[in-house]
């Protein structure tokens, strides 16, 4: 666990409220089984899926749709297999 | 108290697409417009919407709006107010082309017009055969549509206070809304929202059942705020169901898997749809199915540790056939319920998706409760649409695709009576009362100094599990009434919340036992209302009272929660310009 600002933390676990139920039971999963032992590389790849809107962050989640960047990709394949 | 005021021509609690749509009216008029909501907008639950519009634009086969209301009205199975039906069927050409001059990404036709799909219960020539209704933009309608009318709402410069949570609705001694106290999650901070007309727009509380296809924002605030503030809710006894949701996740698993051979077993091991339906065995209509799993549960035939589920077998059509033929159930099933449907049954259970009743309106979005003789007396400045309201034009049951036309059409409608009534009956505030954000000063310190308390997700296990045991597809008089008796013990649990972290800024905490107040409110509504209506009619399906009762219940229940009563008011006969359609046996 890294020094993260609280409120951040606070705020990104908000964040993690979607409009979607499929989304909120994975990041439900992530938020109580990973969140509080993310390094700072992978909080802020998280917080970039977060900024994703709904349909194409599950389409992700469910491996229809794969991104770029390699170090979301690694929170990516947590949510997947979580 | 020093709770700081900020003042707007007009408030809209909530940020879907019917409060979108109010908004964009009221801006585009050059009023002040605050639009609150928990979530960026974007991310609202209409986002969940994948089947479509409906609009009789009559694209690919020949439609008539007198045809999409005579569909809604059997739809509601003639619970539906026949004026609001009438005004939103009319409306529907003119909203879905208006989304698309807009901007909204419609699936096309080769020469250019929206593309129209069947939707189940859409009909030519009143029931006749099977209509190409519903447009659509892919299956992402509804975040097409809410993308769209966000983008216009920026431009329109509508106001968005994101991640601010409304707490209470503020009336003063005439009994008028003059605006909303909300809490800035940010802060931490009470603010008093002072407003010229405020919308409620906060969509459904899907969450009161165990098994809900609703996201976990879907807590039903506006209508937790209207029942603290005197204002009743309408027909709270009619919630749409799904038969085949994961048991414990609400994700549903579609009718297609039954369509290539699934079974659903209960703890014998016993296809016991072959008792209830001889002929149509699994595939028999969605509400029967999922009756008939009920009764299974209820008698002691459930499957699991708590006997509260029935098993969907697929693993004897083969992974090829699975794998080919479903694609994506088996992934659900993975994640979701824990099985391999390749070897192993998935869990399942009857799962709420949408909620017919809400906040009384009538069909220009104004608030409108019984007073003196006046059953729909207009409540000054307080408007609603969308889910959280009431038109009434879904009744007992809605129609698919007939929810995000509800969304743009009443969200319009309200929008215009706002701009009108502002414009013209209130050229300025109306005077906050002295105790304007007592009420929510006094919840949110209530809960800061709660010792000995329950916790809240406890709390809510219990509300969710009681409704879903007893008020969810399998009703009758035993188990409602035990229903009532129980929802209210945990309605005095709820008094006794607590939580742990005490901080301001961004407590989440206190927004979920915030959230659990009003969706206690739905659920004490849900059963009490259920448990009086001595009838079958729609999503209300009474096992002591198997047939629709019109000369008796042929009315809308409206229920009160400072008392917890009900009281009744006529079903709209006259449509603003037909006949009225008489009530029918519903066959199809």
């Amino acid at each position: 666990m890294t020094d993260f600002d609280p409120v951040e933390l606070k705020r990104i676990r908000w964040h993690s409220r979607r409009g979607l139920l499929e989304l909120d039971l994975v990041l439900e999963r992530f938020l109580a089984q990973r969140f509080d032992s993310l390094s700072p590389a992978e909080m802020s790849a998280y917080k970039a899926l977060l900024e994703l809107p709904d349909n194409d962050f599950l389409d992700v989640v469910n491996g229809k749709t794969d991104l770029d960047d390699p170090s979301i990709m690694q929170i990516v394949e947590i949510l997947r297999a979580i | 108290m020093g709770v700081p005021v900020r003042r707007f021509d007009a408030v809209i609690v909530g940020g879907g697409g019917a409060g979108l749509r109010a908004a964009l009216q009221l801006s585009e008029s050059g009023l002040k417009t605050a639009v609150l909501s928990k979530v960026f907008p974007t991310r609202s639950h209409t986002v969940a919407a994948q089947g479509g519009i409906s609009a009789s634009l009559g694209n690919v086969q020949e439609d008539r709006w007198e045809w999409h209301m005579y569909d809604t009205v059997k739809g509601s199975d003639w619970l539906g107010d026949q004026d609001a039906i009438e005004f939103m069927c009319r409306k529907a050409p003119e909203a879905v082309i208006e989304l698309e001059h807009f901007g909204m990404p419609f699936d096309r036709l080769e020469n250019g017009k929206i593309y129209q799909r069947p939707f189940g219960g859409h009909t030519q020539n009143n029931g006749q055969t099977p209509v190409q209704r519903a447009c659509a933009a892919a299956d992402r309608t509804g975040h097409a549509m809410l993308h769209t009318l966000y983008q216009r709402n920026v431009r329109a410069n509508t106001q968005f206070f994101v991640e601010w949570m409304a707490l209470d609705l503020i009336r003063d001694a005439d009994g008028d809304v003059v605006g909303v106290t909300a809490l800035e999650m940010e802060t931490g901070e009470v603010f008093i929202l002072h407003a010229k007309a405020v919308l409620f727009a906060t969509g459904g509380a899907g969450r009161i059942y165990a098994a809900s296809t609703n996201a976990f924002i879907n807590t039903g605030d506006g209508l937790g705020m209207c029942v603290r503030a005197g204002i009743p809710l309408e027909d709270m006894e009619f919630w749409q169901f799904h038969p085949t949701g994961v048991a414990g996740a609400g994700v549903l698993i579609t009718e297609g898997v039954r369509g290539e051979g699934g079974i659903l077993l209960n703890s014998n091991g016993e296809r016991f749809m072959e008792r209830y339906a001889p002929n149509l065995k699994d595939l028999a209509p969605r509400d029967f199915v999922a009756r008939s799993m009920e009764q299974e549960v209820l008698e002691g035939r459930g499957c699991g540790p708590n006997k509260d589920y029935v098993l969907l077998k697929l693993d004897h059509l083969g992974p090829d056939i699975i794998k080919q033929r479903l694609p994506g159930i088996r992934e659900i099933a993975i994640k979701f319920a824990g099985v391999d449907p390749i070897k192993e049954p998935i869990p399942v259970i009857p799962t709420c998706h949408y909620m017919m009743g809400g906040i009384p309106t009538n069909y220009r979005g104004e608030v409108v409760i019984p007073q003196g003789d006046n059953p729909e007396s207009r409540v000054n400045g307080f408007f609603a649409a969308g889910e959280c309201a009431c038109a009434s034009v879904h009744g007992a049951n809605r129609l698919g695709t007939n929810s995000l036309l509800d969304l743009v059409v009443f969200g319009k409608s309200a929008g215009d009576s706002m701009v009108e009534y502002i414009k013209n009956e209130m050229p300025t505030w109306k005077d906050l009362p002295a105790d304007a954000a007592d009420r929510s000063l006094a919840r949110i310190a209530r809960l800061d100094g709660q010792t000995n308390g329950e916790e809240v997700a406890d709390v809510r296990t219990a509300m969710q599990r009681t409704v879903q045991a007893r008020a969810a597809v399998f009703r009758n008089a035993d188990n409602l009434s035990k229903g009532v008796t129980e929802i209210q013990q945990v309605a005095e649990r709820v008094k006794r919340t607590q939580i742990k972290d005490k901080s301001k800024v961004f407590n989440t905490a206190r927004v979920e036992a915030l959230e659990l107040e009003n969706l206690i409110e739905v659920a004490v509504a849900t059963l009490i209302a259920a448990d009086a209506r001595k009838e079958s009619r729609g999503a209300h399906a009474h096992a002591d009272f198997p047939n629709r009762d019109d000369e008796v219940w042929m009315k809308h229940s409206l229920y009160y929660g400072d008392e917890r009563r009900l009281s009744y008011k006529p079903v709209h006969t006259k449509p603003l310009s037909v006949d009225y359609i008489p009530p029918k046996e519903r066959t199809f």
